[in-house]
């Protein structure tokens, strides 16, 4: 199971930095969007994989037996994906103020602050 | 101590969240803004003397142990930020009294600047790793906000590559931090140094710790991350770009100092190593993008990345004195450079242009704005007696000692070419003659006020002064400065400190 998730990791992350390298304004928020799922679902890798053992400690014991289910990396996905709803539905509104402003959504006519 | 550890974010909170409670009242607000300002100050100060008094304080937040619950830690390296944020929150929130226009303040400057102040303060007091993922979300989310302030089409532009390229950044943090998660067990500093030091061997932990370096190197702008600065600092009012340039690039490099002196130490000939040479390429990049600049903020913003470059020097030498050093020109350069980029708005305010060509002969109406200019502009080329002199003279000493003999001449040359840049921007500014000639020179400019008005010049006079004081009584700054390096080398203490007992 981890075999398969670190492949979908690695091809979301690889989606997610082509789209970041298109010119269009869309496909750079879906980039956005990408990364923060991709790292989401590392972070859940990264955690361990167990299925049907919740962390539940037993009356009279210290820590919950062997492989568990841990509750710590799901807790920090619930975080990161309230955090990056939030950051990211200010980039959707500014890139559409982006696009409002400039007149156009090719990332390479926002050039006029570049030095 | 508790309650002395978590002031410096209740405050700004409290502020933010009166004012929005006072909408539309401008006076209330900006009185709020006085009022929590100064004792965001206030109590940065304590917090310092407490920490100096008494070591290292730790304080867990809803009595759950040290590596269960959320930590908040202050050693005197994270006191000394908080203080400086402080200080940059004082000055910059006075001078917007005077330079914010009525449309950005009735769509919440006041509230956004102190929601980042608070951000920053978190960031540096916060003992756990993934709460400092959430304090810089925090800070960055103000900063998006007030960067966009006035949606003026620069503003926008510079913001997008600004939010892409800082959310980015942020996804990489994230996963790092889960990768960390998942090798050790733990997100509390404290504990992670503990474990990674008990694992034996480098092993993922020097992968991981490049991923930190990529996620707080776009963060501080080192090079080759540092594109998104010069694209979007000059963009906003000059309260936000000074505020900016003061903290959030500072705390890029903290997190990386502590990171990289708390945690990751393993493989400190690498990663130290490669840090070292970021450091030089960084000062040279920036100083060289600085030469080809004429607008006056784009210029100063580049700045901002060579100096970046000695801070991250001392990180990479990794000695005691190398330490002092770059503590010492955090604080140095973000007073420095806070400082030139308010005189650049007071330039504005009388000429109404950032562009060097345009401006000229500022120095027969205002001889003492151009002095006000020349003080932190030569303290950033560290010439004696000003704080940048100390900084640079105690870095360069850390590298002659380590025989790092190439970075000591980079060092070197990079302050000759900041000194060029700096005496590019006097003379173009106050020295050289109005240009007539190229007749974009519009008659109507003159009749901008010629009164500086108080709020703007207090700031500008107090932080400038500041770079005098530091410079001819460098020692007690440096005494504090070396302390603090010691204890970020003395990782023990900090350790004790979180975890308490035997480590």
């Amino acid at each position: 199971m981890e075999i398969v998730l670190a492949f979908v990791v690695g091809g979301l992350y690889a989606a997610a930095v082509y789209l970041m390298l298109r010119r269009s304004l869309v496909k750079l928020i879906f980039g956005l969007v990408l990364l923060g799922h991709a790292s989401n679902l590392l972070i859940f890798t990264a955690g361990r994989l167990a299925r049907g053992q919740p962390p539940i400690v037993a009356s009279g014991e210290t820590a919950p037996p062997a492989p568990y289910a841990d509750p710590v990396p799901q807790a920090l996905i619930l975080t990161a994906i309230i955090i990056s709803f939030g950051v990211q539905a200010f980039a959707i509104v500014l890139l559409k103020r982006a696009y409002q402003t400039a007149g156009t959504d090719d990332l390479d006519e926002l050039k006029s602050t570049d030095t | 101590m508790k309650l002395l550890l978590t002031l410096p974010i209740l405050i700004p909170l409290a502020t933010a969240t009166a004012m929005l409670l006072a909408w539309r009242r401008w006076r209330v607000q900006r009185a709020l803004n006085l009022i929590g300002v100064s004792l965001l100050f206030v109590a940065s100060l304590a917090l310092f003397a407490g920490v100096w008094r008494n070591g290292i304080q730790a304080a867990q937040l809803g009595d759950w142990p040290a590596p269960f619950g959320i930590t908040f830690v202050a050693d005197l390296f994270s006191a000394i930020m908080v203080v400086l944020t402080g200080l940059m929150g004082l000055t910059v929130a006075v001078y917007s009294l005077a330079s914010v226009d009525a449309r950005r303040e009735a769509f919440g400057y006041w509230p956004l600047l102190h929601v980042l102040l608070m951000g920053v303060c978190g960031a540096f007091l916060t003992g756990d790793i993934f709460n400092l993922f959430v304090w810089f979300e925090v800070m960055l989310v103000a900063s998006f906000a007030l960067i966009t302030l006035g949606g003026e089409r620069a503003q926008i532009e510079g913001a997008v590559k600004y939010v892409t390229l800082n959310l980015f950044s942020s996804a990489i943090f994230l996963a790092a931090t889960g990768l960390l998660y998942g090798v050790a067990g733990s997100l509390n500093m404290a504990d992670l140094a503990r474990q990674l030091r008990n694992m034996g061997g480098p092993g993922l932990a020097t992968t991981i710790a490049l991923l930190f370096l990529i996620s707080f190197g776009i963060k501080a702008a080192v090079f080759p991350l540092f594109f998104w600065l010069p694209a979007s600092y000059h963009t906003p009012p000059v309260a936000v770009t000074a505020i900016f340039s003061g903290l959030l690039t500072k705390v890029g490099v903290y997190a990386m100092i502590r990171v990289f002196t708390l945690i990751f130490t393993q493989d400190a000939g690498f990663t130290h190593g490669l840090i070292l040479w970021i450091a030089g390429l960084t000062m040279i990049t920036g100083v060289l993008g600085a030469a080809a600049q004429t607008e006056f903020r784009s210029l100063l913003s580049f700045h901002i990345i060579s100096q970046i470059g000695y801070a991250l020097m001392g990180l990479a030498l990794f000695t005691p004195t190398a330490l002092a050093g770059a503590i010492f020109f955090l604080f140095h350069v973000s007073v420095a450079k806070a400082a030139l980029f308010l005189t650049s708005g007071v330039v504005y305010k009388l000429r109404g242009t950032y562009d060097l060509k345009k401006l000229g002969g500022l120095y027969q109406p205002a001889p003492g704005l151009a002095i006000l200019f020349l003080i932190p502009a030569l303290s950033l080329a560290g010439i004696p007696p000003l704080s940048g002199f100390w900084a640079k003279f105690v870095l360069v000493r850390a590298g002659l000692e380590s025989g790092e003999y190439v970075i000591v001449a980079t060092a070197l040359g990079v302050s000759l070419l900041t000194l060029f840049s700096m005496t590019k921007i006097w003379a173009e500014v106050f020295w050289k003659k109005r240009g007539s000639s190229d007749g974009v020179d519009a008659p109507g400019l003159d009749c901008r006020p010629r009164r500086i008005s108080c709020e703007l010049l207090a700031p500008t006079l107090l932080l400038a002064a500041l770079s005098v004081i530091i410079g001819l009584l460098a020692e007690p700054f440096f005494d504090v400065a070396a302390r603090a390096a010691e204890q970020l080398l003395n990782r023990e203490e900090y350790i004790r400190a979180v975890l308490g007992g035997g480590s």
